[in-house]
């Protein structure tokens, strides 16, 4: 899932301090489940806001909403006057759904209030880590389920580098060498045969480079004379 | 111009935390009556928002009183309050509102003076920092 951290409050108090009339929206997947743009976290920063213009004499209004998904569409049109009737709206999601918000309504202004950070999965309660960078081109049948892409701090494809020692990465000793993870899992699956195996230099065209990368399903998407009929039901 | 008169919200455990409010009024201690106290069944129920909105809504300062960590009724819940409590501290410090207006405090059901303590503690607190903001209303 995304895992996103909330801004400290006097960042986004500031971001907020020339409008009068605040909308936040929040979102009840991955930032909920991170605890950083749910239910809760929304009316926690509405407060924390209202206690701070309390004592800055500061007369702002604000109006909270938390959304199902903010990175569709479908589900900010359930909140689109709320939205518009603002002066500025907060997103409390990660920066799909900040940029949703601003797709739709590009003449309103969207703010984010959460700093998105990583494709991460929960360790333990608290506590996310990250798992993924999205290369678009996934190569863990080979290196026994562990993404060397991140969770090497050299992204390194051949490992483990000279710069791993006691099972720890020479670049923070607080991090777990991946390379010694992915020998540990080869060897649970009797396959320490791949670990000899030279990788090839990777095919990065699939990753973050060349602009945006837009993924399509050509038997999913709707024909012209479907679009129209779904934008009459809306 | 008159003495501001604080106003106290107490989140109080209704184990040790209410027995010690409890034995403290019958041992004859006296304590603040500006204190509101709201009971909940442990102190790990409290939540961030709790305080948020105690304070949002006029009080000047928050504070939960559970069981002793060690002694904990159901274990860790006052371990559990006082994370939150931090947490809310922690938020009030980046926006510049003094933390010291959110606090934890343990009790023991068998300690008549802790209570009185805690309550006087707050509204020592209360009476340095003042209220939140001019007259401390809610917007």
């Amino acid at each position: 899932m995304i895992v996103a951290k909330r801004k400290p409050v006097n960042e986004i108090a500031d971001m907020l301090a020339p409008f009068k009339k605040i909308t936040v929206v929040g979102c009840r997947s991955c930032v909920a489940i991170c605890l950083a743009g749910g239910e809760k976290e929304v009316k926690m920063l509405v407060s924390a806001l209202k206690v701070k213009n309390k004592k800055e004499g500061k007369k702002q209004q604000f109006e909270a909403f938390v959304v199902e998904r903010q990175c569709e569409k479908e589900w900010i049109t359930e909140v689109r006057d709320k939205i518009l009737d603002s002066d500025v709206t907060l997103s409390m999601a990660c920066s799909l759904g900040a940029q949703t918000i601003g797709d739709m309504y590009p003449e309103h202004l969207t703010f984010p209030g959460l700093n998105t950070g990583i494709f991460g999965v929960p360790e333990e309660q608290g506590v996310w880590s990250e798992k993924c960078v999205g290369c678009g081109n996934c190569i863990i049948h080979t290196t026994g389920g562990i993404c060397p892409i991140s969770r090497c701090a050299k992204s390194m494809l051949n490992g483990p580098c000279g710069g791993s020692s006691n099972r720890k990465c020479e670049v923070n000793l607080e991090v777990d060498c991946a390379w010694a993870a992915i020998y540990d899992r080869l060897k649970i699956q009797k396959r320490l045969d791949l670990i000899e195996t030279i990788s090839p230099a990777k095919d990065w065209s699939t990753s973050h480079s060349g602009g945006r990368r837009v993924y399509t399903r050509e038997d999913a998407k709707l024909t012209p004379h479907q679009k129209k009929g779904k934008e009459a039901i809306q | 111009m008159a003495e501001h008169k604080p106003k106290l919200v107490c989140f109080c455990c209704e184990r040790h935390g209410i027995d010690a409010a409890v034995l403290a009024a019958r041992s004859g201690k006296q304590y603040d009556a500006s204190v509101r106290i709201v009971t909940v069944p442990c102190s790990g129920r409290v939540d961030g928002i709790h305080l948020l909105e105690a304070l949002d809504n006029g009080a000047d300062a928050v504070f939960v009183v559970g069981c002793l960590e060690k002694n904990c009724y159901y274990d860790t819940g006052s371990i559990e309050g006082r994370k939150r409590v931090n947490y809310v501290k922690s938020m009030l410090s980046e926006a510049g509102i003094e933390s010291e207006r959110v606090e934890m405090f343990n009790a023991a059901s068998t300690n008549a003076w802790a209570f009185p303590e805690a309550v006087s503690k707050m509204v020592e607190v209360v009476k340095k920092l003042g209220p939140i903001g001019k007259g401390g209303e809610p917007q």
